[in-house]
C-alpha cells in the first residue's frame, strides 16, 4: 500500500492499482468537465474514449484507465 | 529497432500470433497499450505467456503505421518491421440514452477492466445492461468481485438465444458454468434500459431498478483503425482477410476480432493462423460460421436506436447532442458544422452511434492514430 494526492486529498493504493480504479474507488466520480461543463468519468475502462482524462504530476490528458498508480502522484481532476 | 514481424496488440489473437511467430526463429515485437499482456479478455492474467525471444511492448502506443513498415510510438520511437500482424481488437458498441454520459454508467467490459486494475465494488448494486455473451461473464466476475449484481438486460428475446447455444453444444458449459456463478440474479431478456437519473434505471417495460453502477455494452465494434490506415480493404466494416489472414495489403495479417466478431476460440485460431503465415509456416484453414451466427442472434432491435432524445448527446469529447445533428445528411458535413467526432476520441465512440442511429458511415481514418503531443511529431527521434 502506498499514498498519493487527488486534488489534495490522500487516497492509499494498493500495488496494480490504475489511476482511475483508485479515485472511483475513494469515491471520486467527476474526473473533467466536458466542453459544456458536464460532470464525466470513466467509461471504456480500455484507453479508448478519453473521458477520464486528469492531470498527472502537471501533465495535463493523462488517461486515468491507462495509467498506473505509484507513490507520491499529485492528481489533478479536471 | 527492426523486427522481421511486429504485433499490434497482446490478447489473445496477438498472443497466439507471437507464439506461432516465435516458432520459427524469427525477431518479433509485439506491442500493446496495455501495461500487462493478455488483452481485455485476459487482462493481467494471460493464458498464452509471451514466448521467450519475443521482444515485448507494453504501454506502448502506435501512433501511426507508414508502408514498408514503420511503427511510429509515442514512448519507443519509430520501429520497423517486414511484416505486420494487426490484432488490434474491438471496443464496446455504446448507444446513447437520456443519462448515459452521468458518472456511474460504464461500458459493461470497460467496468470489469475497472475492477481488474484494483477497483473495489464489494456491495456496490450493479446492473449489467445490453447484449451478448460478454453481459454474462462481466456479471459473473463483478459477483465474484463482491458486487451485488442487480440484474441484466439482454436486449435480444430469450426465443432467439436458445437456439443460438443449442446450435453450439461446445459453448453450454461455459454459459450453464456462468449462469451457475449468477444464481437468484435476474436475466431479462428483450429488456434495456431507456433512462438513467439520479441513480435510478428505468427499463423498457417501465420497471425502475436503483443501482450504485450501471455497465451498457450493446455489442463490440472492431477496432479496424490502424488497418484502414494502411489501406487494408474492409468489407462490411470488418478487415477482409485471405485463408492466411493476410489483408489486402501484402505482407499485412489480420487477426481476431477485426476480421470479424467471434471471441475468444476464433482469436486463438486467427492469431496462429497469422502468425504462421507471416513466417512462411503452414496454416489450418478456418471455420467460419460462428461469427454470422452470433451477430445474427445478437442483431440489435432496431427500437434501440430510438431511446436518445434530442437533447441527448452523442459525441461526447465536444457535447454534440442529437438534435443538432439531425439536420444533417452525412459524418462528414456533420462534423465540419458540429465538431461531432472532432474530439481526442476520434470519433471512436460516437462514430458507430451515428452509423446505428443516422446511417451515416465514416470514411478514412486519419493520423495521428491517437491524440500525441505535438512536440512528438516534429521530434528526430522519430526517424529510425
Amino acid at each position: 500500500m502506498f499514498k498519493l494526492r487527488c486534488d489534495g486529498v490522500e487516497i492509499v493504493v494498493a500495488e496494480g492499482t490504475s489511476v482511475a480504479a483508485a479515485l472511483l474507488g475513494a469515491g471520486v466520480s467527476r474526473f473533467r468537465s466536458s466542453v459544456t461543463g458536464e460532470a464525466r468519468g470513466p467509461l471504456c475502462g480500455m484507453g479508448v474514449c478519453m473521458e477520464c482524462r486528469v492531470t498527472i504530476d502537471g501533465v495535463g490528458h493523462r488517461l486515468a484507465c491507462q495509467t498506473m498508480c505509484r507513490a507520491g502522484m499529485e492528481i489533478m481532476t479536471t | 529497432m527492426k523486427f522481421d514481424v511486429a504485433i499490434l496488440g497482446a490478447g489473445p489473437a496477438g498472443l497466439a500470433a507471437a507464439r506461432a511467430a516465435g516458432r520459427r526463429s524469427a525477431s518479433v515485437a509485439l506491442i500493446d497499450d496495455n501495461v500487462t499482456a493478455g488483452g481485455q479478455i485476459w487482462r493481467g492474467a494471460p493464458r498464452i505467456a509471451v514466448p521467450t525471444g519475443v521482444r515485448f511492448f507494453p504501454q506502448t502506443r502506435v501512433f501511426d503505421l507508414r508502408p514498408g513498415f514503420m511503427l511510429l510510438t509515442e514512448s519507443h520511437g519509430a520501429m520497423e518491421a517486414s511484416r505486420l500482424i494487426l490484432a488490434t481488437g474491438a471496443r464496446e458498441l455504446l448507444l446513447p440514452f437520456p443519462g448515459w454520459t452521468v458518472p456511474g454508467v460504464f461500458g459493461a467490459g470497460g467496468l470489469q477492466a475497472l475492477v481488474k486494475s484494483g477497483l473495489p465494488v464489494g456491495g456496490k448494486r450493479v446492473m449489467v445492461a445490453g447484449s451478448g455473451p460478454l453481459l454474462v461473464a462481466v456479471a459473473a466476475a463483478l459477483r465474484t468481485a463482491g458486487a451485488r449484481v442487480v440484474g441484466i438486460t439482454e436486449q435480444v428475446p430469450l426465443g432467439r438465444i436458445v437456439p443460438f447455444l443449442a446450435k453450439y453444444p461446445a459453448k453450454l458449459p461455459q454459459a450453464f458454468a456462468l449462469r451457475a456463478r449468477l444464481l437468484g440474479v435476474p436475466y431479462w431478456t428483450g429488456t434495456w434500459p431507456v433512462r438513467f437519473d439520479e441513480g435510478m434505471v428505468t427499463l423498457s417495460g417501465g420497471r425502475t431498478v436503483a443501482v450504485d453502477y450501471l455497465a451498457c455494452g450493446f455489442g463490440l465494434v472492431p477496432n479496424t483503425e490502424a488497418a484502414q490506415l494502411l489501406g487494408c480493404r474492409l468489407d462490411g466494416g470488418f478487415v477482409a482477410v485471405d485463408s492466411r489472414q493476410e489483408t489486402s495489403v501484402a505482407g499485412v495479417y489480420c487477426a481476431g476480432e477485426p476480421t470479424g466478431i467471434g471471441g475468444l476460440d476464433k482469436a486463438l485460431e486467427d492469431g496462429e493462423r497469422a502468425g504462421a503465415a507471416a513466417t512462411g509456416q503452414a496454416v489450418n484453414p478456418s471455420r467460419g460460421a460462428f461469427v454470422r451466427d452470433l451477430a445474427a442472434a445478437f442483431h440489435l432491435d432496431p427500437r434501440l436506436f430510438d431511446l436518445a432524445e434530442p437533447s441527448t448527446v452523442v459525441c461526447r469529447c465536444e457535447d454534440v447532442a442529437l438534435g443538432t445533428l439531425r439536420p444533417y445528411r452525412e459524418w462528414r458535413e456533420a462534423k465540419l458544422m458540429t465538431r461531432c467526432g472532432m474530439g481526442p476520441c476520434q470519433g471512436r465512440i460516437c462514430g458507430p452511434i451515428t452509423n446505428c442511429l443516422l446511417g451515416w458511415s465514416a470514411e478514412s481514418v486519419r493520423r495521428p492514430l491517437v491524440p500525441v503531443a505535438a512536440e512528438l511529431l516534429s521530434k528526430d527521434v522519430l526517424q529510425p
